[in-house]
């Protein structure tokens, strides 16, 4: 589905990302891991469109996407959830979601009927916060949501932009310890039943090691290691990497 | 909300007492009284115009002055060049042609920025119409401006009489049911799914760019859509004021038209109605107090900053919200 080939990003003289190479097929639940500052979530940037690579390429789907748009990206199916959550602050739980229906089913730009007419939206917008559990908070403004459904709102704004691969950057960052699984539950529930593949950010190995079918270790912007978790932690360089701990 | 709930809400009534109320105006107010209204009336529609990029789209504009002046003068030179197609039905498209045309290149050049960089390019585009209305004597009638006649309107002709006559009949009227059709117009867009987009974009413009919203074109629609409301604004005012001339392209009248909107109140819709209506006989009273009226307007601006910044229309929400709000809890 996705195909990444000797993908390089310099900010400066820095190189953030050094001939990164990997491919995510379909269905499949990748976790990409590595210390703070590996380049993580650049990586992100770079397959979503927010910023674009020095060298190499993006493929999608078979079509070559590295200088397409964030719009581009978007409608040919990749989507994408933010580290920090990123949301529409002054519009309602609901509205959040349903501008992501309006924008999935091109409805912007199609007069000037109010968007209470479009039921059929509202109620999509009201099964998918069911379907993530926060449908009750649906009049709620985000400001006034836990960090857990924060997070949960983020993703599922994601989801509903229908894509066929989504990139979720630290879904659980800031979500009490003990809700963490719950939220993942939710959110790897969701994205099964829709048949997506996926990337995950995540620095707990735990969640890693439950929900992931393959990880992919990043460190300095390398590509050093991909498998299977239980494999990739026997590595010696991982180990050393990911809980600092030298043979 | 369908149709059904729209018209059973309390807000529906007011509105509707207010036009029907409105309605009967010529026969109750002097007429100078009634011209200030008119005058008003047609700042009501520029400010709605303006505020659907300040309030939704989060972009304030310091040269929307040139897109009221467009307006004003796409009237004034079809008099001066086209006498026999001098009737409002062809003039106020043609001033909204030439609207859609200037704030289609201002915008284009103005959205590729935000923040204070956009207001700046926003004002200095004002300027450079201000100059050009100035230099081209033979086009525009140079400082000097432009005469307006009164138009030919559905048929009926207006040789002979009175400007205030005009005024106080068929053209009130026609303007009233512009400005109310302006308005549920302006109320449509910023309801519709392109309002929520313009809203993402001023909330989140990343986030809006990521769920597919193409943030600089929706900016550009919102420039142009301000700038046609802002210049049937122009259009209709210039038969009320009988005249035009460059100065309505200058920042000064810029910031009159940013001051109206904060008067009222930015954050509520009707906010920019209320404020052209009182900043018209704020103006005018404080004009015939001194002439250091400026001193006064400036002033105001700063108390109201400082004391009431939701503007007059925000503040009357705001009252009725606390006072509802007591209602149900009991708590005073």
């Amino acid at each position: 589905m996705l195909r990444i080939e000797d993908l390089v990003k310099d900010f400066g003289k820095s190189r953030v990302i050094n001939s990164a190479s990997f491919e995510v097929k379909d269905d499949e639940i990748v976790a990409l891991v590595g210390p703070n500052g590996a380049g993580k979530t650049t990586l992100v940037n770079l397959i979503s469109g927010h910023i674009l690579p020095t060298s190499g390429k993006i493929k999608f789907l078979g079509h070559d996407i590295t200088s397409a748009s964030p719009y581009r990206r978007i409608k040919s199916g990749i989507a994408r959830n933010f580290q920090i959550t990123n949301l529409f602050e002054d519009s309602s739980v609901l509205d959040n979601v349903r501008i992501c229906l309006f924008s999935v089913y091109d409805k912007i730009n199609r007069g000037i009927l109010s968007a209470n007419y479009y039921r059929d939206i509202t109620q999509e917008a009201e099964g998918l916060l069911n379907e993530f559990g926060i449908e009750a908070q649906k009049h709620e403004m985000p400001p006034n949501l836990s960090e857990g459904d924060k997070k949960v709102l983020d993703t599922a704004m994601a989801f509903a932009l229908k894509s066929k691969f989504l990139l979720l950057d630290e879904p659980t960052s800031g979500v009490a310890t003990g809700d963490k699984f719950k939220v993942m539950d939710t959110i790897i529930s969701a994205i099964k039943k829709q048949k997506m593949a996926c990337m995950i950010i995540e620095h707990d190995m735990d969640i890693v090691s439950d929900y992931s079918d393959r990880v992919l270790v990043l460190s300095e912007g390398n590509i050093i290691a991909q498998g299977k978790s239980e494999e990739i932690m026997e590595q010696d360089n991982v180990k050393e990497i990911l809980f600092g701990v030298k043979k | 909300m369908n149709l059904k709930d729209l018209v059973l809400r309390p807000a529906f009534f007011i509105c509707a007492g207010i036009f029907i109320g409105m309605l009967f105006l010529p026969q109750t107010l002097p007429v100078y009284q009634l011209m200030l209204i008119e005058s008003g009336l047609t700042f009501a529609i520029m400010g709605l115009g303006f505020n659907l990029l300040l309030r939704y789209t989060g972009l304030l504009s310091f040269g929307h002055g040139a897109l009221f002046a467009t307006g004003a003068y796409a009237v004034g030179m079809m008099g001066r060049w086209f006498p026999d197609l001098y009737r409002i039905e062809i003039l106020i498209p043609v001033a909204l042609a030439a609207s859609l045309i200037i704030s289609a290149i201002f915008g284009f050049i103005c959205v590729r920025h935000t923040r204070v960089f956009f207001s700046i390019l926003a004002l200095a585009l004002s300027m450079v119409l201000f100059a050009l209305l100035v230099k081209l004597y033979d086009l525009t009638g140079g400082s000097d401006g432009i005469h307006i006649d009164l138009p030919i309107m559905f048929g009926k002709s207006y040789d002979g009489v009175k400007r205030f006559e005009f005024l106080s009949g068929g053209y009130y009227y026609f303007l009233l049911c512009t400005c109310t059709a302006a308005t549920i117009l302006m109320y449509a867009i910023v309801k519709s799914p392109f309002g929520m987009a313009l809203q993402s974009i001023r909330d989140n413009e990343v986030r809006a760019e990521m769920i597919g919203i193409r943030v600089r074109r929706y900016r550009w629609y919102a420039f142009i859509i301000s700038g046609l409301f802002t210049g049937l604004g122009g259009a209709l005012w210039s038969f009320v004021n009988g005249h035009v001339s460059p100065e309505i392209s200058e920042w000064v009248f810029s910031g009159e038209i940013v001051y109206m909107t904060l008067l009222g109140g930015f954050m509520v819709f009707v906010g920019p109605i209320v404020g052209s209506i009182l900043f018209t006989y704020m103006k005018l009273y404080a004009i015939s107090i001194t002439q250091y009226w400026m001193f006064i307007i400036g002033a105001s601006l700063i108390a109201m900053v400082l004391l009431l910044p939701e503007g007059v229309a925000g503040g009357f929400v705001k009252l009725f919200a606390r006072i509802k709000r007591a209602n149900s809890t009991g708590v005073r």
